[in-house]
């Protein structure tokens, strides 16, 4: 079986947010990069778990990136995964980059395709989605729990209020979340493996893409608070009512 | 052209989020001069000619057995039919789980530009700009798409639900579909809880609270309210609380029009997930503890004592 993971970086999530070129551009100034957590904690860790239930599962990484990419990617390999891919293209809008996966994919022959349930930096949640129609294949969005049998996948996924557990066959993309693997932190002998392990630059498919960033804003900053004494608190319920009509 | 919005059902019945998706869509309509129209897929007991009452002139129902559950790719293959039938070229639906699910896939088949977590009406003076959150909430992004259709998805709590006069016709629409590939075996929905991402107010608790068997005070101020409750993420990896109660740039992401953050330090992830919040009020025995700059009300006391003590002002105030 051969697995495909998307993997994404992203500021770390402690990260200050602020623009530049008159709130065109994210500064990347002292910026530190991470793998996407919903990409290596879930969806990168659950393929490891497959691979060490039967050592005959192929993984291969794939990022759409530009060569400040690297240390992420080499990272993702360092957690496990026999090869990485990165497609050398910014990534311009969602469409852009699921159509550049999906032209890796299609004649790659997986049989599953991972992603995480969004990027925490763009929260587009739509590259699954849309790399399974560019496939061809079934989709399942927010997976919480994954099994595999004998070609056949027992999936448990958010729906609205609740979950669902559903059954399907390969090939399909799934998009993972909190509850598929537990977090790994990588070992000495995976950061040693990962600087040898093949990371493949693909040039990208000539696109355009669909959608286009043409400014930032950051939300207003609060007031300041408003403290209550601890004794008080009818007032605070009189000034949640009476003055900010919250309830 | 026209403005399609999708309905978003579960079981027949209707979500608020689908009412902010149709007054969103409706304003769209009339902004551009034209019509808003709605679909909603899978049989339904709601009186849908009513929904008129939100700005939509018609309704087209997709009856199919394929659609009795929910398979993205059937889900796809109905709306892509629907869209050329009504030449509809914006296309709504809520960034719900199920939005999240169609959205993206019915994009790539129309070669639709998509926003998925748009905060407002989109700005027509200069091209098709959406705003939306970026960054887990902490900044928004203005995104032009330049493709001829275009598709939204609508933030839960983030466009009022505007109600007028009116009855929609309903039309059913009479479709073929594929069988899909995947198979429900179960549903399992949390009942009787307010869903947090459809919660007006939502109450939440943190490791200050000290264990599980202290959750009670929170409970009943969530009650009290009518609220939905939530918790940090450490609460939820140590199995105190469930896991779809973690809110934060790695949980749910929420807007309500209250929160109130209870033991909770407000670390940057947690706030990510909270801040687009409309109030928020902290109550931690810590006066440095980082939540008071996000909040607009605060009490620096002990949770044991407080909380209990704004539940019965709470009571006494709604009678
Ligand atoms: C990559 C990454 C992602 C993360 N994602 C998230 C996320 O999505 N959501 C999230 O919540 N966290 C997330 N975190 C964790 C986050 O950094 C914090 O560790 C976490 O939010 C702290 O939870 P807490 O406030 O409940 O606990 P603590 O930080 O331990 O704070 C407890 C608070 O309770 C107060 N307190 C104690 N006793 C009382 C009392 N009797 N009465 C009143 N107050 C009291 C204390 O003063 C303190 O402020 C993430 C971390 C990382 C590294
Ligand atoms: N540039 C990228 N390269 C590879 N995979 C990506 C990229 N961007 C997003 N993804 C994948 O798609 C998922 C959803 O991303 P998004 O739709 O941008 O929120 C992420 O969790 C990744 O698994």
């Amino acid at each position: 079986m051969k697995i495909l993971v998307c993997v994404s970086k992203t500021p770390d999530t402690t990260a200050k947010i602020a623009f530049t070129d008159n709130n065109t551009k994210f500064d990347t100034n002292g910026i530190q990069w991470i793998i996407n957590p919903y990409d290596e904690w879930y969806a990168l860790v659950k393929a490891i778990e497959l691979k060490e239930a039967d050592p005959s599962v192929v993984i291969h990484l794939v990022t759409v990136g530009t060569a400040d990419a690297d240390p992420v990617i080499r990272k993702a390999l360092a957690l496990g995964g026999d090869e990485a891919i990165r497609i050398n293209a910014d990534s311009q809008d969602s469409f852009y980059v699921a159509s550049q996966i999906a032209s890796v994919a299609k004649g790659g022959g997986y049989d599953l395709v991972f992603t995480g349930k969004e990027t925490i930096d763009y929260n587009g949640a739509s590259i699954g989605g849309m790399l399974s129609e560019l496939l061809g294949f079934p989709y399942i969005s927010m997976a919480t729990k994954f099994e595999w049998t004998a070609n056949k996948a027992t999936i448990t996924r958010e729906i609205e209020g609740g979950e669902e557990v559903c059954e399907i066959e390969s090939p399909f993309v799934i998009s993972c979340q909190k509850g598929m693997a537990e977090q790994r932190i990588p070992n000495m002998r995976g950061i040693m493996a990962a600087r040898t392990k093949p990371l493949k630059v693909v040039e990208p498919v000539a696109l355009e893409p669909l959608t286009q960033i043409v400014g930032f804003e950051l939300p207003p900053a609060k007031a300041g608070v408003k403290l209550i004494p601890a004794d008080q608190p009818e007032e605070l319920v009189r000034l949640l009512r009476e003055e900010a009509k919250a309830f | 052209m026209s403005v399609l919005i999708f309905i978003d059902q579960s079981e027949g019945h209707i979500k608020k989020a689908s009412y902010e998706a149709l007054s969103y869509g409706a304003k769209i309509a009339e902004m551009s001069g034209t019509a808003a129209e709605a679909v909603i897929l899978g049989n339904s007991d709601s009186d849908l000619a009513a929904l008129g009452q939100y700005g939509v002139s018609k309704i087209h129902q997709v009856r199919n057995d394929h659609l009795n559950h929910f398979d993205a790719q059937v889900y796809i293959q109905a709306l892509e039919q629907v869209v050329s039938r009504t030449g509809a070229d914006i296309i709504i639906f809520s960034n719900n789980v199920d939005g999240k699910a169609i959205a993206p896939g019915l994009s790539a088949q129309l070669k639709a530009g998509l926003v998925t977590g748009a905060v407002d009406l989109p700005d027509t003076s200069n091209g098709f700009v959406v705003k939306k959150t970026v960054f887990s909430g902490k900044a928004f992004a203005h995104v032009r798409i330049n493709s001829a259709i275009k598709i939204i998805t609508l933030n839960p709590n983030a466009y009022p639900v505007l109600e007028k006069e009116g009855r929609a016709e309903v039309v059913t629409e009479d479709i073929q579909l594929l069988p899909g590939k995947v198979t429900v075996k179960s549903v399992n929905k949390v009942k009787g809880e307010v869903p947090l991402t459809e919660a007006d107010i939502v109450v939440s608790g943190g490791r200050g609270l000290k264990g599980p068997e202290n959750w009670g005070i929170v409970e009943d101020l969530a009650k009290a309210l009518g609220a939905a409750t939530a918790c940090s993420r450490p609460v939820a990896d140590a199995d105190w609380r469930p896991h779809h109660e973690h809110v934060g740039q790695t949980g749910i992401a929420i807007a309500p029009n209250l929160y109130i953050a209870i033991g909770i330090s407000g670390a940057i992830q947690h706030l990510a997930g909270v801040n687009r919040s409309k109030v928020i009020v902290v109550i931690n025995k810590d006066p440095e503890a980082p939540f008071f700059k996000a909040a607009d009300y605060g009490i620096v006391g002990d949770a044991f004592e407080v909380v209990p003590k704004i539940t019965e002002a709470v009571k006494k105030l709604k009678g």
